[in-house]
C-alpha cells in the first residue's frame, strides 16, 4: 500500500527537532501561580476536530508523590472502570510507575498511561483501522470495528492497552466499554470535547501535588506549550521516534 | 392402514395448531403488534416515521462522526435515545435492556433482532433530578 507521507496530518517531527535544540535545564522548579490547565479556543458541538490543535500533558515527577493514587482512581471511577478480584486481567488505564536509579537510590514516581503517540505503532498494526488517531492527536480504539486480536497491546512499548476479558454491566454512558474489544486512556475525550480537562489532571490538582498539566501543545499561547518550550520535558522511549503527547520533567 | 392413520392425525394435528395460533393471535386487526413504550418528552413532527425506517442508519452514521471526529450533538445519538425513550420499572428508576419492557427491546424482541449496542452502552439514562419527574409523569399517564 502507498502511504502519501506528505499529506499526513500526523506526521509532525518539526516541534520535536526544535525541542531537541533546547539546552537541557533540568530540576528547574515551577513559579508559583502557573494555573494547571488552560482552555483552548472551545470547539462548537456539531464541529469536527481538527489537526490545528495537538492535546498533550505535562507531567511533574518532583510533584508526584510515591503512593498516591488519586489520578489512577480518579480514572477508574469516571470512566466506570471496576475489578473483577482477578488484578492480572483487570483492564487498567492509567498506573503508577516507580522508577529507582540503583547507582544512587533516587526514587521517582510517574503515572503512565496511552502517550498518546503522534506516530502510534498502535495505529500501525491494527488489522481493523479500529485502533486510530484522532485528528487532534488524540489515539483511541474504535471498539465498533476491534475484533479483539491484541495485536495493538503487543505494539505499544508503554503496555498502555488493557483487553476486556469479562462481560460488563452497567458501563457509563459517556464511556462505552465491552467485552472483546481492547481499551486504553482516552485522555477523557468525552470531557474534551465538551471544553474540560481529563479526570486524573482533575483529581491531580484538586486532591493531589498538581503534577499534571493538559493543554494544546500547538497553541503557543497555552501553559503547556509555555513550560515545555521553558523548562527541559522528556518524551520516555524517545528514541522510538513515536514523538508521544504526553511529557515528563524530573526524569 | 398404520400409514393412513398416521396421515389423518397429522391432518388433525395441523388443523388444531393452526386453530390455537389464530386464537392466541387474534386481536382487533387480526395482526399482533408490538406494544411499544411512549416516549418520555415529545420531539418534531415525523420524528416516530423517520426512525422507524432509519433508526440503524441514522445511528450508524452518528457513531462514526462521534468516534473519529469528535462531534457529539443530540440528534441521532444513542444517549440521547435511550434518555427519553427510558421506561420506569417497579422501582421508578428506568429498567435496563435485561428487562423486556425496555423501549428497543419491545420492538427488536418482535422481531426478533438482536441488539448488540448495550453490551458496551449503558443502556439506562445517568440519573438526574429531570428525569425523575419525567418518569414520574411517565408513570401517571
Amino acid at each position: 500500500m502507498n502511504i502519501d507521507t506528505e499529506n499526513r496530518e500526523s506526521t509532525n517531527t518539526a516541534r520535536r527537532n526544535f525541542l531537541a535544540g533546547i539546552a537541557g535545564m533540568a530540576g528547574v522548579s515551577i513559579a508559583s501561580g502557573v494555573t494547571l490547565f488552560s482552555f483552548a479556543e472551545a470547539k462548537e458541538a456539531g464541529e469536527a476536530v481538527t489537526s490545528k490543535v495537538r492535546w498533550g500533558m505535562l507531567i511533574d515527577t518532583n510533584k508526584c508523590e510515591d503512593g498516591c493514587t488519586k489520578c489512577v482512581s480518579a480514572c477508574n471511577k469516571e470512566n466506570g472502570i471496576g475489578t473483577t478480584g482477578r488484578a492480572e486481567t483487570d483492564p487498567q488505564w492509567i498506573r503508577k510507575v516507580q522508577l529507582r536509579d540503583p547507582k544512587t537510590g533516587n526514587q521517582t514516581s510517574l503515572p503512565m498511561m496511552c502517550q498518546h503517540c503522534a506516530e502510534p505503532p498502535c495505529v500501525d498494526v491494527c488489522p481493523t483501522g479500529a485502533s486510530f488517531k484522532r485528528a487532534d492527536g488524540i489515539v483511541l480504539v474504535d471498539k465498533h470495528s476491534c475484533i479483539g486480536c491484541r495485536y495493538c497491546m503487543m505494539a505499544c512499548p508503554y503496555k498502555a492497552r488493557s483487553f476486556v476479558h469479562e462481560a460488563l454491566e452497567d458501563q457509563k454512558s459517556h464511556a462505552p466499554r465491552g467485552k472483546g474489544t481492547v481499551e486504553s486512556c482516552t485522555l477523557c475525550v468525552h470531557r474534551i470535547d465538551k471544553g474540560g480537562i481529563p479526570a486524573c489532571v482533575e483529581a491531580c490538582a484538586d486532591e493531589a501535588g498538581g503534577a499534571m498539566l493538559f493543554g494544546d501543545l500547538n497553541d503557543p499561547k497555552s501553559e503547556i506549550a509555555k513550560r515545555v518550550a521553558k523548562y527541559a520535558s522528556r518524551q520516555i522511549r524517545a528514541d522510538l521516534g513515536l514523538n508521544p503527547g504526553v511529557r515528563y520533567q524530573g526524569i | 392402514m398404520i400409514k393412513m392413520r398416521l396421515g389423518v392425525f397429522s391432518i388433525l394435528g395441523l388443523l388444531f395448531l393452526s386453530l390455537a395460533v389464530m386464537t392466541s393471535s387474534a386481536q382487533a386487526d387480526g395482526v399482533p403488534t408490538p406494544q411499544i413504550p411512549k416516549a418520555l418528552q415529545k420531539t418534531e413532527k415525523g420524528h416516530a416515521e423517520l426512525m422507524r425506517r432509519n433508526h440503524m442508519d441514522l445511528m450508524l452514521h452518528k457513531r462514526d462522526k462521534t468516534v473519529h471526529e469528535g462531534i457529539r450533538g443530540k440528534q441521532y445519538s444513542l444517549k440521547a435515545c435511550v434518555s427519553c425513550h427510558a421506561v420506569p420499572g417497579p422501582d421508578k428508576q428506568p429498567v435496563s435492556i435485561k428487562s423486556p419492557k425496555h423501549f428497543c427491546r419491545a420492538c427488536h424482541d418482535y422481531a426478533a433482532v438482536s441488539v448488540d449496542c448495550f453490551q458496551c452502552h449503558s443502556s439506562k439514562p445517568p440519573s438526574s433530578a429531570g428525569l425523575v419527574n419525567l418518569l414520574e409523569g411517565f408513570l401517571k399517564r
